[in-house]
């Protein structure tokens, strides 16, 4: 093998490897992807059933319903618009009705949301952003990641 | 006055970090040796005084000082002592100051270690060390004061999280750290290199202590983390591709690519240029890291609040640091002189793949995470990317990679014969293919993809044992004759052949504990039971126990097998009074390398309760892969080769027995 064709071979490897990667990652984008919304969005929006997306919001006070079977209910609202969500399994220690919630799992048919994984704030000082972000948008934000009424009944 | 003493140890640590940035170079630049001079003691002292600045806020811990900020924000004085010593580091200053100890550490070990380095490259590593050090110390000192004395005090503090008073946080972030700023010396090598214009193979070898160093504990770092992720959060998970652990994965690999790119150059004097720029990445990944977790941007389970003006001044260092060492790249590397090129089939070339395989891996791990930053700022969309992505992108670029692990070692230097490696190899793929069978027959043939998986960790395991057995001429020759060849080689050697077989560990416990998990999720009362993993879980009752500054309800579950007690778990639900919050405690029992797990969810006035349970069959592997890679590691780097570490002549080297 001449010092050109080693070259180009190491070339050619380098660029075979690369281009996998790149196609693999634009496939990744565009299909394993998922998107953020509030539920104004998704009142706004009509998904087609079973998209698969994330809702933040806060947790409406009263709405938490648990089963036997170790599923729960309960509505997550951004202020202006609320959504049903059903998920089977443990809720996060810090899940609790008026706290910041994000939901991820599909758009169902029936306008309730199934989720499969639910994060609650990782401690009491934090909030996910993006359900910051959607509070703010509806200016129910308070800098206590509380919605104002439940703000209130707590104190 | 204890913390005020620390702090002026830490403002004293800054201008010493100053003046040891610029006389050194100075000096080297000038060829003054009085100046050169400066550096080692510099270096050292400036450990002292970050040492006394860190020793300082831990007594403040200790003695719960609620007169400064940062210890009434994360401290209560009922926390037990050890909680109380972690919590320094368990929030942005303290750990922002726990980096930069580090730091000063390497430093001190550069100066202390470093005798057999030529005085005006050692003068030139450790200024740029602290070029690095004194941007940081800035960063404390202006946005991030852990001395900041609060009048009034407040008779009592806030304390640390629940979720981080936990052992984990004793261990996880040093290791990571040391792990982090470790690569922060071959990234200060590689500039010095830069400056000076001159690089040869003795600069990779005394590079190669310090990488393998950093990424051994950069190894044990992410495993701890991951194994902390997975008892403490209780989702039974141990990777969640969080941005965060991106982060740390992002300079692992870079390191990785480095150690193996470092070997090339080593022994062969080529890829020179291209392991400068390895050293760069690695370490300004490393940034990359401490940037994304410190600053808040992404979201993650890492995030603390955050304050937009430290986001910004890390982003200014990142800049400065990545764009400066880039440029300079660009400047210098043309003036050092290119390696040649090599075949294709020869232990250079399966290294060189090696480095393209886990650099393009280190790229799409990149752009997975900021590409929802990237996006954001375009269109204003919210996105999460996580597993299903990264395990679509990540999986076919480890798969050939992986495969490729057993013929590296297998092949010679400069021309390699594939063939005599695949007859090597053969015992290997013979395990492979029994392993993946012996599976199939255990556990079905419906996860085709698994049984894969499965004989591809037999084949790094098997694979490297066979490189080691081939070496040693097992059952070629009497086994006193192997056992004296054993003896006799290089220690690095075998610390490959163990690493490459924690790999094999860690992809066994992978495929293994993903794909034939079980998992229940269950109301239960007391004399319930599930069975699960061939065992049964009763639930026998609660109890309610008080802890040091919480309490608790315990829930007591017997495990049996076959009517036999084999082990009691007992998960519970702990009230910390300081922050009203809860945690769960997820219960944990080991059979073999597998484990049995139950998290609790809610407990109802009726006495019943949310139990999840896992079964993970081969779990602890995951984990003992990474501790086995950092032995290896660790045997590496007690060769003899590194300890000397002097530029020996290239005609001995030759003259030794090639590898």
């Amino acid at each position: 093998m001449t010092r050109k064709q080693r070259r180009l071979t190491l070339i050619g490897v380098a660029g075979v490897v690369l281009a996998c990667a790149a196609g693999l990652v634009l496939y990744a984008m565009s299909d394993r992807i998922v998107f953020f919304n509030s539920p104004s969005d998704l009142a706004e929006k009509t998904m087609p059933p079973g998209t698969r997306i994330r809702l933040g919001g806060l947790v409406v006070t009263g709405s938490v319903v648990k089963s036997d079977d170790g599923g729960v209910k309960f509505e997550v609202t951004d202020g202006a618009a609320t959504v049903p969500v059903a998920y089977k399994g443990i809720l996060p220690d810090l899940f609790d009705e008026g706290q910041g919630v994000v939901a991820e799992g599909l758009v169902g048919d029936d306008g309730v949301f199934a989720a499969d994984t639910v994060l609650a704030k990782h401690d009491e000082k934090y909030m996910p952003r993006e359900v910051v972000d959607a509070l703010k948008a509806q200016g129910v934000w308070q800098h206590d990641g509380t919605m104002p009424t439940e703000a209130a009944a707590a104190k | 006055m204890i913390a005020e003493l620390g702090h002026f140890a830490l403002i004293l640590a800054f201008v010493l970090a100053v003046a040891q940035a610029t006389l050194p170079f100075w000096g080297a630049m000038r060829n003054d040796p009085r100046m050169i001079a400066v550096a080692g003691p510099a270096a050292v002292t400036q450990f002292l005084l970050v040492g006394l600045a860190f020793a300082a806020l831990v007594h403040a811990y200790i003695v719960s000082d609620f007169s400064l900020l940062n210890v009434v924000e994360n401290s209560h004085s009922q926390k037990p002592l050890l909680f109380k010593i972690t919590g320094t580091w368990g929030n942005h200053e303290g750990s922002m100051l726990l980096w930069v100890l580090i730091l000063a550490l390497f430093g001190a070990l550069v100066a202390a270690f470093g005798r057999n380095l030529p005085d005006r490259l050692k003068a030139l590593v450790l200024s740029v060390q602290a070029w690095v050090a004194s941007t940081f110390l800035l960063f404390i000192l202006l946005t991030s004061n852990p001395f900041l004395r609060l009048d009034p005090a407040p008779i009592e503090g806030n304390d640390l999280n629940p979720v981080l008073q936990d052992i984990g946080l004793a261990i996880h972030p040093p290791l990571l750290y040391l792990g982090y700023v470790g690569c922060s010396i071959s990234f200060a090598f590689a500039i010095a290199a830069l400056i000076d214009g001159r690089i040869d193979a003795a600069w990779a070898r005394w590079v190669r202590p310090w990488t393998l160093a950093a990424w051994g504990f950069l190894t044990l770092g992410i495993a701890m983390g991951s194994y902390w992720a997975y008892y403490e959060l209780g989702w039974g998970g141990f990777w969640f591709w969080d941005p965060v652990e991106n982060a740390s994965l992002m300079p692992w690999l870079a390191a990785t690519a480095l150690l193996h790119s470092a070997i090339v150059m080593e022994k062969r004097d080529a890829l020179k240029i291209w392991t400068i720029l390895l050293a760069i990445l690695a370490f300004s990944l490393s940034l990359l890291g401490t940037f994304l977790v410190r600053s808040g941007v992404l979201t993650s389970v890492h995030t603390f609040a955050s304050d937009p003006t430290r986001g910004i001044f890390i982003l200014a260092i990142l800049c400065i640091f990545i764009g400066g060492a880039l440029t300079l790249f660009a400047l210098r590397a043309s003036r050092l002189a290119p390696g040649g090129v090599f075949a294709p089939i020869s232990r250079e070339g399966a290294l060189i793949l090696n480095n393209l395989f886990l650099t393009v891996m280190a790229a799409v791990v990149l752009t997975g995470t900021l590409y929802p930053l990237v996006l954001e700022a375009l269109t204003g969309a919210r996105i999460s990317v996580g597993a299903p992505f990264f395990n679509l992108i990540f999986i076919p670029l480890a798969v050939p990679l992986l495969l490729m692990v057993p013929f590296g070692p297998m092949l010679a230097w400069k021309r390699g014969d594939l063939r005599a490696a695949s007859e090597r190899l053969f015992a290997a793929f013979g395990a492979a293919i029994l392993a993946a069978m012996a599976s199939a027959w255990l556990a079905g043939t419906e996860h085709i993809l698994s049984l894969f998986g499965v004989a591809l960790a037999f084949w790094l395991i098997v694979g490297a044992l066979s490189e080691l057995a081939f070496r040693i001429k097992l059952f070629r020759t009497p086994p006193g004759d192997s056992l004296r060849r054993l003896a006799g080689m290089p220690r690095s050697a075998i610390g490959t052949t163990i690493a490459h077989a924690g790999v094999g560990v860690t992809v066994l416990g992978l495929v293994v504990a993903t794909t034939w998990a079980t998992e229940d999720i269950r109301s239960m009362k007391a004399g319930d039971g599930v069975e699960i993993g061939s065992r049964y879980v009763q639930l026998d009752g609660f109890l309610q126990r008080d802890g040091a500054n919480y309490k608790e309800t315990v829930v007591r579950f017997t495990v049996y097998r076959t009517s036999d007690v084999v082990a009691v778990m007992e998960p519970s639900k702990r009230s910390f009074a300081a922050r009203q919050t809860t945690t769960t405690e997820a219960a944990i029992a080991t059979f073999g390398f597998s484990q049995l797990y139950v998290s609790l969810g809610d407990i109802t006035a009726d006495s019943t309760v949310t139990v999840r349970i896992y079964w993970k069959p081969l779990v602890t592997l995951i984990w003992l892969g990474a501790v086995v890679m950092a032995l290896g590691g660790v045997l590496s780097l007690s060769d003899r080769r590194l300890r000397v570490g002097a530029p020996r002549p290239a005609r001995r080297a030759a003259a030794a027995p090639a590898e």
